[in-house]
C-alpha cells in the first residue's frame, strides 16, 4: 500500500499523468489510423462494400502494376532531388547567417521564415505564374534577350515540381542546419586554424562533420513528407509531373477504391522510412569513419 | 552541576534517524544519524557528491528518505509535503522568481497567510531592513547583483519564520572578497534572528567560520561531528585531518595504551608521551599514523630557539604567500618531506631551497590516528 | 578571403530573392487592373479588394476558418503544455519515444494523415464536420506548440518551483504564480503558430471538411476559375498581411520569453531537429 502511495507521488506517475491525454490523443488520431490503414490494404472494395477477408491482390497491383511503380519511381526521385536541391541551397545561407550574421542573425531567420507564411496553395500557384509560357520569368529572360523562344521545360512538368518543392521546403532545411552549426564551438575552428588547417580544411573537417546532424534532419524532414505532395504536381506538374499523392486522392476519392489507395499509401511510405533508415544508418557509419 | 542542566536544557530541532535515500540502487545516503540543536549554526561539509544536499534536500521536503526518519521540531517528517514544513531554504542559484520584483519576491511566501496589504509590507520592509536592502522594493529581479540576490533569497525565507532555515551553498557563486565579508554577515544575521541555520558546504574554510558545530561527510555517511576547534585540532580519522585544512602524516608505532599517558614511537624521532585526549578514537598498540599540523611545526632559525623536540632536515621547496610561507622539508630519516608552515614576522627572512634546517615541535601538538589507507 | 564572404552574401541575397520572387508578385497581382494573372501590368485598381466584400461563400469559409484555427491552437497548445511540461519536469518510463511519437506527425506526409483520419471516420461512421478538420489540425499543429513550449519549460530553473513550494505555496499555486507568468510568452507563441498553421492548412482540410469549407478549400476551388483569380490575389495579400502581424507578434513574444529565461539562443525549433 505504502509503496502505491509513494509511486503516485514520485515522478514517474507524475509525467506518465501529464503526457497521458497528449498520448492518448496521438494513439487515438495516429496510431489507430495508420494501423487502419496498414490493414485496409490487405482488404478489398467492390463499389461501397468492403471486404474485410485477406488478400494481397492490392499489394501486388500497387508494386506491380507499370502506371503505379512508373508513379512511385517518379515521386521517389523527384523528392530526392527536391531534398538534396533544397539542402545544398541551405547550406550555405544557414551558414553565412550562423557565421556571417552578426548581431542580425535573428533578423535573418525572420526573413527567411516570412514567406512561407503565406498560403501555401497560392505560393505554388504563384510558381505556376513564374514559370509559364507568357511567366514572369519568361518575359524577363526575352527582355533581356537572354532566349528567343519562351522556355517550356519548366512548367508542367516535373522541373516545375521540383523548382516549386525546392522552393517550399527551403525553411524546413535552413533552420535545422543553422541550429547544428549555431552549436559549434567556434574555439574548434581556431584550434583547427592553430594547427594549420586552411579554411577549406578545417571546414570539411570540423564544420561539416559536426553539422551533419542538422543537414540528416532537414533531409528527413523534406524527404518523408515530399513523397506525398498533392497541391504541387496537381496545380504545376502537369501530366507528367503527377506524384503519388495524386493517384492515392484519386483511389479514396474519386475511383472508390480505398483499399487500392491505401496499399499505395503503406507502400510509398515503407519505401521511404526504409531509404531513411539506410541514410541515416550510412551518415552514422560516415560520421564514425571521421572520428576514429 | 551547572554544566549538566544546560546539557539537558538544550533542544533538539532537527533529528536525523538512519536516514537513507537511494536514486536507483546507488545509495546516495548511507545511515545518517544526527541531531541538530536549536538556535545552532550547523554545516555539513563534505566533498561534492558525499550527499549533503541530499540530506539537506530530505529536510526540505523535496525529496522523501528512502529509510530511516525525519523529525523536525519533534514531529515526524514522514508524508509532509515541502510547503507543510517548518523549514525555509536558500537555493544554490538563489532561484530568485525573474518575474517578479524584490518586494514581490520577499513578500511570496506571505500571500498565503492573507496578512493584509499593510501588515504585508511592513513585515517585507522589516526584513528588507534586516538584510540592509532598504528601498530596493521595486527593483526587478534581473536587475539585482549575486551579493543582492542572495540577500533577497534570505529576506524571503527569513520573513516566513522557519525553525529551520536551510542554507544550499549559499555562497559558491560569489567572488573572493564577497564571499568573505557574506561569511561574516551570514554569522551575524543568525545570531540575531536566533533561527537554526543549517549549510551545505563543500569549503573547509566557510564552514570552520561560521558554524558552531560541522558534520563531516563521505559517501553518503557522517563521519565525524563537532566544534570546528575540536574538528581542526582532533580529527577523528586521516581522511577528515586530510580534508580539513593541511595536515601532515608519519607513520609510527602505539607502544603502551597506559590509561593517563601513552607512550607513542615517532620512527627515528624517539619515543613520545601523549595524552589520552590526543588519541580521538581508543587504539590498540600496534601500527599507526602520528599527525601534526603545518603551524605545529617551527623552523627553529637562531641558535638559541629550542623548543621540547627538535629534528633537522633540507628545504626542498619554500613558497612565498605574503603573510606566510610553507616550506617542504625533506627530515633526515623519513620518507615523505613535512610541510611547516611559518608567520613571515618582522625581521624573519624566507629560508632558500637547499638550505638546511632546524625543525622544532612540542608533543602536545600530536594527534594519533588510526593507520588505515584512507 | 574577403572574396569567399562575398560570394557568399551574393549567394544569400540572390537566394533570398528566390524565396521571396512568388510573394513579391502577390502585391502586383492584387493591384493590377486585369483579369489575366501576367505580364505586362495594366493599371493600378483596388477593385479586386472591394469585389471580396461581394462574395458570401468567402466569408462564410473564412469564418470557419477562424473558428477551426482559433479551436485548432488552443488544443494542440493545451496537449503541448502538458506534453512538454513532463517532458521537462520528469523522468518516466518511455519517455523518449512517447514524445517521438507526439513529434511524429511533423515528419509525416499530410495526406496520409488525411487519408488514414478519414478511412477512421468512415469507418465509425462519423460525419465529416469542422470538427474533423479540427482533429487533424491539432495532431499537425501539436509538434510545434510541444517544440515551442519545450524550450520554455527545460530553461525554467527546477529550483523556482521548489522555491515556492518551500515557501508554503501549494502545487497549483506555484503553476499559476510561477509557471505560468514564466512560461506565458512561449504559450502565447505557441497559439501563435498553431493558429496559422491551421489558418493556412489545405490537404487535411480537403479530405476532412464536410459542408463547410474552410479558406484555404475556397481558394483551391476558386483556382479553377481565371475570372476568380484576381480576387483571390487580393484575398492572399490580406492573408499575407495578417501572418506578418501575427508572425510579429510571435516574434515579440518569443524574444521576451527568452528574457525572462535569461536565454539567448536564437531558435526555438531545436528541440525538433535533435535527431
Amino acid at each position: 500500500m505504502d509503496r502505491l502511495k509513494n509511486w503516485f507521488k514520485s515522478d514517474s506517475s507524475r509525467g506518465l499523468t501529464l503526457i497521458g491525454l497528449p498520448f492518448g490523443f496521438s494513439l487515438l488520431l495516429l496510431a489507430a489510423p495508420m494501423l487502419l490503414i496498414f490493414f485496409l490494404g490487405f482488404w478489398t472494395q467492390d463499389y461501397l462494400v468492403l471486404d474485410r477477408s485477406f488478400s494481397l491482390d492490392n499489394y501486388i497491383e500497387a508494386w506491380t502494376e507499370p502506371m503505379y511503380r512508373d508513379l512511385m519511381l517518379r515521386s521517389l526521385g523527384i523528392s530526392a532531388t527536391v531534398t538534396l536541391g533544397t539542402v545544398i541551397l541551405a547550406y550555405p545561407m544557414a551558414y553565412f547567417i550562423s557565421f556571417h550574421g552578426g548581431n542580425r542573425k535573428a533578423l535573418w531567420l525572420f526573413l527567411v521564415t516570412i514567406p512561407f507564411w503565406t498560403s501555401y496553395l497560392l505560393r505554388v500557384f504563384l510558381w505556376k505564374v513564374i514559370l509559364g509560357y507568357n511567366g514572369v520569368l519568361n518575359s524577363t529572360l526575352g527582355w533581356l534577350g537572354m532566349i528567343e523562344e519562351p522556355l517550356t521545360f519548366i512548367l508542367y512538368n516535373a522541373n516545375a515540381v521540383i523548382i516549386t518543392l525546392t522552393h517550399a521546403w527551403a525553411p524546413f532545411a535552413i533552420l535545422p542546419i543553422y541550429v547544428a552549426l549555431e552549436k559549434i564551438d567556434r574555439s574548434y575552428l581556431e584550434a583547427a586554424a592553430d594547427l594549420g588547417d586552411g579554411p577549406l580544411k578545417s571546414f570539411l573537417r570540423i564544420t561539416l562533420p559536426l553539422s551533419m546532424t542538422g543537414v540528416v534532419g532537414a533531409a528527413l524532414i523534406i524527404f518523408i513528407p515530399t513523397i506525398g505532395d498533392y497541391v504541387t504536381p496537381k496545380l504545376v506538374g502537369g501530366k507528367d509531373g503527377l506524384m503519388i499523392a495524386n493517384m492515392i486522392q484519386v483511389q479514396f476519392m474519386k475511383a472508390n477504391n480505398a483499399p487500392l489507395g491505401a496499399s499505395l499509401a503503406v507502400s510509398a511510405m515503407g519505401i521511404v522510412s526504409m531509404i531513411s533508415l539506410v541514410f541515416l544508418a550510412l551518415n552514422r557509419r560516415w560520421l564514425r569513419k571521421r572520428g576514429s | 552541576m551547572t554544566e549538566k542542566l544546560k546539557i539537558d536544557s538544550i533542544k533538539n530541532i532537527v533529528e536525523l534517524d538512519g536516514v537513507e535515500k537511494h536514486f536507483g540502487g546507488i545509495a546516495a545516503l548511507d545511515g545518517v544519524s544526527a541531531q541538530i540543536r536549536e538556535g545552532e549554526f550547523f554545516s555539513l561539509l563534505g566533498p561534492s557528491g558525499c550527499g549533503k544536499t541530499t540530506l539537506l534536500r530530505l529536510i526540505a521536503g523535496f525529496e522523501q528518505p528512502t529509510k530511516g526518519n525525519i523529525a523536525i521540531d519533534g514531529f515526524q517528517m514522514h508524508g509532509v509535503e515541502a510547503n507543510e514544513r517548518p523549514t525555509n531554504m536558500v537555493f544554490q542559484s538563489y532561484a530568485i522568481f525573474p518575474h517578479l520584483n524584490v518586494e514581490e519576491n520577499v513578500g511570496y511566501g506571505l500571500k498565503r497567510l492573507n496578512l493584509g496589504k499593510d501588515e504585508t509590507a511592513r513585515r517585507v520592509n522589516e526584513m528588507l531592513k534586516l538584510v540592509d536592502l532598504e528601498n530596493y522594493n521595486k527593483r526587478p529581479a534581473h536587475a539585482l547583483s549575486g551579493g543582492q540576490r542572495q540577500r533577497v533569497a534570505l529576506a524571503r525565507s527569513l520573513i516566513m519564520k522557519p525553525k529551520v532555515l536551510l542554507l544550499d551553498e549559499p555562497l559558491s557563486s560569489l567572488d573572493k572578497n564577497l564571499r568573505e565579508q557574506m561569511q561574516v554577515e551570514l554569522r551575524h544575521l543568525q545570531r540575531t534572528v536566533g533561527i537554526t541555520f543549517i549549510l551545505v558546504t563543500h569549503d573547509q574554510e566557510e564552514a570552520l567560520t561560521m558554524s558552531d558545530r560541522i558534520a563531516v561527510m563521505f559517501e553518503g555517511k557522517i563521519v565525524q561531528i563537532a566544534s570546528p576547534q575540536e574538528l581542526y585540532s582532533r580529527p577523528k580519522s586521516k581522511r577528515v585531518a586530510s580534508f580539513i585544512g593541511v595536515m601532515n602524516f608519519i607513520e609510527g608505532q602505539l607502544l603502551k595504551d597506559g590509561g593517563q599517558v601513552t607512550t607513542v614511537d615517532v620512527g627515528i624521532l624517539g619515543n613520545v608521551n601523549v595524552n589520552p585526549d590526543q588519541i580521538p578514537i581508543p587504539l590498540n598498540p600496534g601500527p599507526v599514523i602520528i599527525s601534526i599540523r603545518p603551524e605545529m611545526l617551527t623552523l627553529l632559525f637562531e641558535d638559541r630557539d629550542s623548543t621540547e623536540y627538535e629534528i633537522s632536515g633540507v628545504i626542498l621547496e619554500s613558497t612565498y604567500y605574503g603573510d606566510m610561507t610553507y616550506y617542504n622539508v625533506q627530515i633526515n630519516g623519513l620518507k615523505s618531506p613535512l610541510t611547516i608552515s611559518m608567520r613571515n614576522t618582522a625581521g624573519r627572512r624566507v629560508l632558500g631551497d637547499g638550505e638546511s634546517a632546524r625543525v622544532g615541535w612540542g608533543a602536545e601538538s600530536l594527534v594519533i590516528l588510526k593507520n588505515s589507507e584512507v | 578571403m574577403n572574396s569567399n564572404i562575398n560570394t557568399l552574401k551574393f549567394f544569400a541575397y540572390s537566394y533570398l530573392l528566390f524565396l521571396y520572387s512568388p510573394v513579391l508578385l502577390l502585391p502586383i497581382f492584387a493591384f493590377n487592373d486585369s483579369t489575366i494573372i501576367s505580364f505586362p501590368l495594366n493599371s493600378f485598381t483596388f477593385k479586386w479588394f472591394a469585389g471580396l466584400t461581394e462574395e458570401t461563400y468567402l466569408q462564410e469559409s473564412l469564418k470557419n476558418s477562424l473558428f477551426v484555427a482559433i479551436s485548432t491552437s488552443i488544443l494542440s497548445t493545451c496537449l503541448g503544455i502538458l506534453a512538454s511540461r513532463a517532458s521537462a519536469r520528469y523522468k518516466f518510463f518511455g519517455k523518449k519515444s512517447i514524445l517521438s511519437f507526439l513529434i511524429l506527425p511533423l515528419f509525416l506526409p499530410e495526406i496520409i494523415i488525411g487519408v488514414a483520419l478519414l478511412v477512421v471516420l468512415m469507418q465509425l461512421g462519423l460525419p465529416l464536420s469542422l470538427w474533423t478538420v479540427i482533429l487533424g489540425h491539432t495532431l499537425v499543429c501539436t509538434p510545434f506548440s510541444i517544440a515551442i513550449l519545450n524550450s520554455a519549460f527545460a530553461n525554467m530553473d527546477m529550483s523556482l518551483e521548489e522555491a515556492s513550494l518551500d515557501l508554503g505555496e501549494t502545487r497549483f499555486g506555484t503553476f499559476k504564480r510561477v509557471i505560468l507568468p514564466m512560461v506565458l510568452p512561449g504559450l502565447i507563441s505557441s497559439l501563435l503558430i498553431a493558429f496559422t498553421i491551421s489558418l493556412d492548412e489545405f490537404i487535411i482540410a480537403f479530405f476532412l471538411t464536410g459542408t463547410e469549407t474552410t479558406l484555404p478549400v475556397y481558394i483551391w476551388g476558386q483556382l479553377r476559375f481565371p475570372a476568380k483569380l484576381p480576387g483571390v490575389m487580393a484575398l492572399g495579400f490580406i492573408m499575407l498581411l495578417l501572418s506578418l502581424v501575427l508572425l510579429s507578434l510571435f516574434e515579440y513574444f518569443r524574444r521576451r520569453m527568452n528574457r525572462i529565461l535569461e536565454d539567448q539562443s536564437n531558435v526555438q525549433f531545436d528541440n525538433l531537429f535533435k535527431t
